[in-house]
């Protein structure tokens, strides 16, 4: 994002704002009871009278969220780059990053908590297992899919000796995967949440996966709401921030300005 | 060092490079078979044809990048091996975005694991009129510009031998005039094959021409052009041979070889 921020932020607001008032408008049109769906304003409400207790397991939830997302990234990225480089990690690893998307997270979460317990080990597999996945196949294939003239150059270069290959792979083929890789981490940030808070639910004692299903339970609907309201705020911001700093990493990338505010390359006569 | 003629080669003399009966095969289709031609040592050798005739595969053939050769062998005259003697530049400039120019300049060091000249580097930039330009990414850069970036890249590997494939096809024409004219002093001393569609850029920058035809393809004796490149495209003999190299081309196709002109 190379354009300014406030015209993002502003669109933003319109559209929460927008979703705010149709979600009002139903509560009023249907007449629903608060314990069925609390309307916005007291959702609100309760964000602010239990902004303590809300921002004590939103900071659990939010460093499973981010360890699990570091260390997914860095099994993925190791993954990834084994898979390419020797053909015994591609036999041996291939079918377990397959297994790593087949078997469904759900299926697995309460697994884990029993190995792991219940505090936040669990959570931070889960979240790393859901993005194991995303990662990886997105650097593999970068990986796999370096421009063949870079590589033509650089065989040249280094007359064909086999022992720069890793030379290759670390000044050509990683760069040129970054993208790929930077796509991979835009839906790890955008799927890693949803790791974390299945993990809770299995089994917590904090996080806020836990408070909705705790508020859920005793039908503190507005509760289990202003935790959702929390814990969508913190994901999507996730998503921006991570976005943000891919495209700060990578100002090279043809991509890296949204389409309604990119500027062209300064081009100069010869 | 860089004087404004490019880094002196470090392995001396450069050397013939002689192709000797090689075939390329792609399926079924026979590109070439049997084809013999010799580079002359320190002379700039154009290779011309139309596009998809095999000039390419052959260049790909000599710098290493294609199949195991089936049949005939590509040597130096010297006895010596070609390996760690050729320098490639290609169509495209295959400048690495991420990189500056200066370090797209210095990147056969760093894959070699050598330490980067960067001063000879920044010579060659100069040489090539890209002063003051060396930290600025590829993408705020003209094609012209970029192109010079890979001819200072293909020079910073000062290597005696070098293979280029149409390197300046995909520039206009004033912006490729120029980098002829650059690319003929710069490279002067070397051994070089030039790959190109264009009759003019074969008489401007080449000791020798030789002609690629029909399927599969053969190579038609030398046409040699006095002087030295880069050469005055306007000058009597140059026009003279733009002139027997368009009527050559008219009538070529599958037909044998033929002597253009000795």
């Amino acid at each position: 994002m190379t354009g300014p921020l406030l015209p993002h932020l502003r669109r933003a607001l319109v559209t929460l704002c927008g979703l705010g008032l149709l979600w009002q408008v139903v509560v009023w049109t249907t007449q629903a009871p608060p314990y069925i769906l609390p309307g916005p304003l007291l959702v609100l409400r309760t964000v602010g009278e239990r902004a303590d207790f809300l921002a004590t397991h939103a900071w659990v939830t939010a460093a499973e969220i981010v360890l699990g997302l570091l260390l997914g990234t860095l099994l993925g990225v190791l993954s990834a780059i084994l898979i390419h480089q020797s053909r015994p990690a591609r036999r041996w690893l291939f079918p377990i990053l397959v297994i790593s998307q087949a078997i469904p997270v759900f299926a697995i979460a309460p697994v884990l908590v029993l190995w792991l317990g219940y505090g936040m080990a669990s959570k931070v597999a889960m979240a790393t297992l859901i993005i194991y996945f995303p990662v990886t196949a997105s650097f593999l294939d970068g990986l796999r899919r370096t421009e063949t003239g870079w590589l033509d150059l650089a065989v040249t270069m280094t007359d064909g000796d086999p022992r720069r290959a890793w030379a290759i792979l670390w000044h050509i083929r990683v760069p040129a995967a970054l993208p790929a890789l930077a796509s991979g981490l835009r839906v790890a940030a955008a799927v890693a949440p949803i790791g974390a808070v299945v993990g809770e639910w299995v089994g917590a004692s904090e996080g806020l996966g836990y408070v909705m299903l705790h508020a859920n339970g005793r039908m503190r609907i507005d509760l289990m709401f202003a935790a959702l309201l929390v814990l969508a705020l913190f994901a999507v911001a996730l998503y921006f921030i991570v976005d943000r700093l891919l495209r700060l990493a990578l100002p090279w990338q043809a991509d890296s300005a949204p389409a309604d505010d990119a500027t062209p390359p300064t081009r100069t006569h010869p | 060092m860089s004087d404004g003629e490019g880094p002196s080669m470090a392995d001396g003399r450069a050397p013939d490079v002689r192709i000797r009966g090689v075939t390329l095969r792609h399926g079924d289709r026979i590109l070439f078979e049997d084809l013999s031609v010799t580079l002359p040592a320190g002379e700039i050798t154009c290779l011309l044809g139309l596009s998809g005739i095999g000039k390419s595969s052959l260049l790909r053939l000599v710098a290493g990048l294609g199949p195991a050769l089936e049949r005939g062998a590509i040597e130096a005259g010297d006895g010596r091996p070609l390996k760690g003697r050729i320098a490639y530049m290609d169509q495209r400039d295959l400048l690495l975005p991420w990189l500056d120019v200066l370090d797209n300049v210095t990147l056969g060091a760093r894959l070699r694991g050598d330490p980067a000249n960067r001063g000879s580097a920044r010579n060659l930039l100069r040489d090539v009129g890209l002063s003051g330009r060396e930290g600025d990414p590829p993408a705020v850069l003209s094609g012209g510009m970029r192109q010079r970036a890979a001819l200072a890249r293909t020079l910073m590997e000062d290597r005696p031998i070098v293979l280029m494939d149409e390197p300046f096809s995909a520039l206009d024409a004033l912006t490729r005039l120029r980098l002829q004219d650059l690319a003929g002093r710069l490279l002067a001393g070397r051994t070089v094959l030039l790959v190109t569609h264009d009759p003019i850029e074969a008489v401007r920058l080449g000791h020798r021409i030789h002609v690629m035809a029909g399927l599969p393809a053969r190579i038609a004796a030398a046409m040699t052009l006095s002087g030295d490149p880069p050469r005055d495209p306007t000058r009597e003999e140059s026009t003279a041979r733009y002139r027997e190299l368009m009527a050559y081309l008219g009538r070529s196709g599958p037909a044998p070889a033929r002597e253009c002109a000795e």
